[in-house]
């Protein structure tokens, strides 16, 4: 049996614990806000906070996960508005927004590493987070404006 | 659960709501709609008589408040948006136009999606960057048909006559009293008032109701202005928007499909009995192999179904199958390319012939020639496909990422066998379109599917690999064009002869030459001014599924055509731009719609949308002095490139700063794209539309690759077909807008962005190191070289 935490709430998994941490997500709790963009790390929709820090969560077993805290792009901010969040909204960054969640949860991350990135930094941190609509040049902008924040 | 199916039903049409039975609260309550029926949008057109724009289109438009419209009495409006959104911006700037014409309050309206339904909502076929340009008119009138109705509803309550009264920001004011009356308080009321009849035809084909009066556009409260925000931005960056890949039904099963790797392959024969070993998988179903041509067809094998996404893969990976590959097997990307190659050399089909070629050629003091490549390219969008479907009682319902709602409808009510009335297609948000959710397959998919398993809702998952092994791919291209230069460094003769499978390939049986759609792309519209010209199309066989792909064969007839300008600039010793203007050369209407049979203008009226090579000028113009061509100093190692270019009647002209290094690693400090689109409704989605169309652009000039080895595609995942990432995206990308009044038309925004990418890039990188790129992507050619 596995045992975590999602978005501040005790759950217990006993299916096969080979799972990713995606599939048990989306398929057994319903957060389908992280998204399922490659299933090998290449893309970064799928990225969640696992005690804090970023992971692909495609890639990332359950076992894996067992004992530990996830949280999901629902369960960032109650009520949906984290810095990075507002940012996002106010730049309109998303266009398709399918990759978004993914990007903001990085970003997150990036600020709480780097409260005040430099565009290297932001492309070194984000590099691993592709946005197909090709939103990177407000992706950038909304970082700084939530450092800023 | 029951969390989820509120969201999705959040996303859905108000005819979808209705079964649901909220529709019917509405209207007890009295609100707007009613009985929905359907309005000819325009008087019938003579069968023999030519139809452009959204009269070509199927279903056309229909303008029609009661199919769009519906007001709560709490004063909420609710807009339809029939089109597919995939990032573009429609569901904003659609209801967005309705809004304003009816003068409704923005921050009360709502936006609910379509199903599929072109006999209500007129065509929803989201590609060829059409939405904007063929609704613009029909939504004005929606909207400007409610502000009607309310007005003369509340001209009936108070008892005066309608020219006293007027709607304003959401209220009906009396102007002798200043007495108003809320839109919700009259919701009722107006929705007995009847529709306003519309008589008179424009020449678009779009009809405007001769009882109904447009806003004079300087009224214009939304339309064209900043500071609108997309309307799902807060479900987007709370992880609450419904994409295709995150519908959720109660006893929903899940399943993955393995499918032939070669183009007309099929299952021999399977091997089932590990994978139903697998903890989790339900059921193993077999999906019927297409018949050929191929049009939108799934492509057959096997479906795994299960309790889960993980479950159906790891199923799948325990399926033994023995395919026989059939006929294209031998397909080689390499092979192919040199015989492309062959095929360019040797005269094509003409399409068009100016003058003569052959003489002025032979005649000429100097003599250009240049081969352009582009591979096959995956539209890789960031959602891979999916649909998830259920059968109860004879009726389906599916959800599901599609850009052609109507074509997935027609599709599954075929495969299963039903009545087209007992079919529902809910379109979900897209992430991300390009061209490929205009295929349904993966809906017919989960059709099947569910059937299979008694009707339970299936959620049919694409992983990347199926993805990318089983798109319907952007074709690969030889372009071939040799030029004759007189002593002064004129152009007095030009060939080009294209060659590239055709996506009329999923149409028709073994086709060899592009078809109108596609040599009206950049091939036979070449607006220069050269006496001498001949454009030719070489045969080519299709061997993999050929499909759109964001601005289809504009990418390849672009790059080859915008490269080689800068090209002959160079053997004439002449600055790109002034070359480039010459070459245009005066301003004027093209006669090609005249001069080439069967001309193919994005199906519009070449009355209403001429060539103008004025606005060809105008936007090198503006984008070489925005970016300072000619004046603006870059460090070493760096160069400038410029390329135009007319696609889905816009004009767009791109100048980039491209860096090399000593490696050869190439980077882009500084875009700068200016666009000529006619008139716009929501200026933030045109600029970001263009921004994106640069990234995309540069994946096409710099990484993206498809090839083919024994018939399959050589590459699986993202992490082997490269996508432009944020490391190699612009520093600074600007965009530019060229400012028209709305008695223009509007030409397309989606698309047109992206086929000067790629050349303008390739010029600058030859300007920065003197390497001429003509095969892409760039990938490693420059390694070590600079």
């Amino acid at each position: 049996m596995i045992t975590l935490h999602v978005n501040g709430q005790a759950q217990s998994f006993d299916g096969d614990p080979s799972m990713p941490v995606l599939w048990y997500l989306r398929d057994v709790l319903g957060f389908t806000g992280t998204k399922f963009g490659c299933g090998v790390a290449a893309c970064g929709a799928c990225t969640v906070h696992l005690d804090g820090e970023a992971i692909r969560s495609c890639v990332t077993a359950i076992s894996d996960a067992n004992g530990k805290s996830v949280t999901t792009i629902e369960g960032l901010d109650r009520e949906g508005n984290h810095p990075v969040q507002k940012a996002w909204r106010e730049l309109n960054v998303p266009q398709c927004g399918y990759c978004q969640a993914g990007q903001i949860m990085q970003a997150v991350a990036l600020l709480k590493q780097t409260p005040h990135p430099t565009d290297a930094d932001i492309d070194g941190t984000m590099y691993g987070n592709i946005c197909r609509c090709g939103t990177y040049h407000r992706i950038r902008a909304a970082i700084k404006q939530a450092a800023g924040a | 659960m029951t969390k989820h199916i509120r969201e999705i039903v959040s996303t859905s049409g108000i005819e979808n709501v209705s079964r649901r039975g909220v529709l019917k609260g509405i209207l007890s309550t009295g609100g707007l709609v009613l009985a929905i029926h359907v309005l000819p949008s325009r008087p019938a057109l003579a069968d023999d008589a030519p139809k452009w724009g959204a009269d070509g289109m199927p279903h056309g438009t229909v303008n029609n408040p009661l199919a769009f419209v519906s007001i709560a009495p709490d004063g909420t409006v609710t807009i339809v948006c029939h089109r597919s959104e995939m990032g573009q911006g429609v569901r904003t700037g659609m209801p967005l136009i309705v809004a304003d014409e009816m003068e409704a309050d923005w921050a009360k309206v709502k936006v609910a999606q379509a199903t599929g339904d072109e006999v209500k909502f007129g065509n929803q076929d989201t590609d060829g960057s059409r939405s904007t340009r063929h609704f613009f008119m029909p939504m004005r009138q929606v909207g400007a048909a409610a502000r009607t109705m309310l007005e003369a509803a509340a001209a009936k309550r108070w008892g005066v006559d309608v020219s006293d009264v007027e709607a304003k920001n959401h209220e009906v004011i009396q102007k002798s009293t200043g007495k108003k009356l809320g839109y919700g308080e009259l919701a009722a009321d107006a929705s007995t008032m009847g529709v306003p009849s519309n008589v008179s035809v424009e020449k678009t084909g779009a009809a405007t109701p001769v009882s109904l009066s447009l806003k004079d556009p300087s009224q214009f409260r939304y339309i064209g202005k900043e500071g609108t925000n997309i309307v799902d931005g807060f479900n987007i960056t709370t992880g609450r928007a419904t994409y295709g890949q995150d519908v959720r039904l109660p006893g929903q099963k899940y399943a993955v499909v393995a499918r032939p790797a070669v183009m007309g392959g099929k299952v021999a024969s399977y091997d089932a009995t590990e994978a139903k070993k697998v903890p989790g998988v339900v059921q193993i179903v077999e999906i019927p192999a297409p018949s050929y041509p191929m049009k939108f067809q799934p492509s057959g094998g096997i479906a795994i179904i299960a309790d889960n996404t993980w479950a159906a893969i790891q199923g799948r990976k325990a399926l033994k199958i023995t395919w026989d590959d059939g006929p294209h097997a031998t397909y080689d990307s390499q092979a192919y390319r040199a015989q492309m190659e062959a095929t360019a050399k040797q005269p094509g089909k003409v399409l068009r012939s100016d003058g003569d070629f052959a003489a002025a050629y032979a005649s000429a003091d100097k003599k250009v020639e240049a081969e352009y490549y582009i591979p096959h390219n995956a539209h890789a969008t960031m959602e891979p496909p999916s649909a998830t479907c259920r059968i109860v009682d004879g009726k389906a319902e599916v959800w599901t990422s599609v850009q052609s709602p109507q074509a997935a409808h027609d599709m599954v009510a075929s495969y299963l066998g039903l009545p087209p009335e007992n079919v529902t297609v809910n379109v979900t948000l897209l992430g991300g379109g390009f061209g490929r959710k205009s295929k349904p397959d993966f809906a017919v998919e989960a059709a099947l599917c569910s059937k299979a398993v008694g009707g339970a809702p299936v959620k049919v998952v694409w992983t990347r690999e199926d993805d990318i092994h089983n798109d319907f791919f952007h074709t690969v291209s030889l372009e071939r064009i040799e030029a004759g230069l007189d002593k002064d460094g004129k152009v007095i003769a030009w060939r080009h002869n294209s060659v590239a499978p055709t996506i009329l390939s999923l149409f028709a049986a073994d086709p060899k030459h592009e078809m109108p759609l596609e040599q009206g792309m950049g091939l036979v519209d070449m607006p220069f001014d050269v006496k001498n010209i001949s454009i030719e199309n070489g045969e080519a066989e299709a061997h993999t599924k050929i499909g759109w792909w964001r601005s289809v064969s504009n990418v390849p007839h672009g790059f080859a055509v915008q490269s080689f300008v800068a090209e002959l600039a160079s053997a004439a010793g002449k600055d790109q731009k002034e070359f480039l203007l010459d070459l245009i050369g005066p301003v004027r209407i093209l006669d090609v719609p005249q001069k080439v049979k069967n001309f193919w203008d994005y199906g519009e009226n070449p009355e209403v949308y001429p060539i103008d090579t004025g606005r060809l000028r105008n936007v090198v113009e503006l984008v070489t002095e925005k970016a300072g061509w000619g004046t603006r100093q870059v460090p070493k190692g760096h160069g400038l490139g410029l390329a135009v270019h007319r696609s889905f009647v816009s004009y767009v002209a791109a100048v980039i700063e491209a860096a090399v290094d000593e490696k050869g690693n190439v980077t882009v400090p500084r875009v700068d794209i200016c666009v000529d689109c006619g008139p716009i409704v929501n200026p933030d989605r045109v600029r970001s539309q263009f921004e994106g169309a640069v990234v995309m652009g540069l994946g096409v000039g710099l990484l993206n690759e498809i090839s083919f080895k024994d018939g399959r595609v050589q590459q699986s995942n993202l992490d082997d077909y490269q996508v432009l990432r944020i490391s190699d995206a612009p520093r600074e990308t600007h965009v530019y807008i060229v400012p028209r009044g709305y008695d223009m038309h509007m030409g397309g925004v989606g698309e047109p962005g992206v086929p000067p990418v790629a050349p303008a890039l390739m010029n600058a990188i030859f300007a920065a190191s003197g390497k001429r790129i003509r095969s892409l992507p760039l990938g490693q050619q420059l390694a070590g070289k600079a």
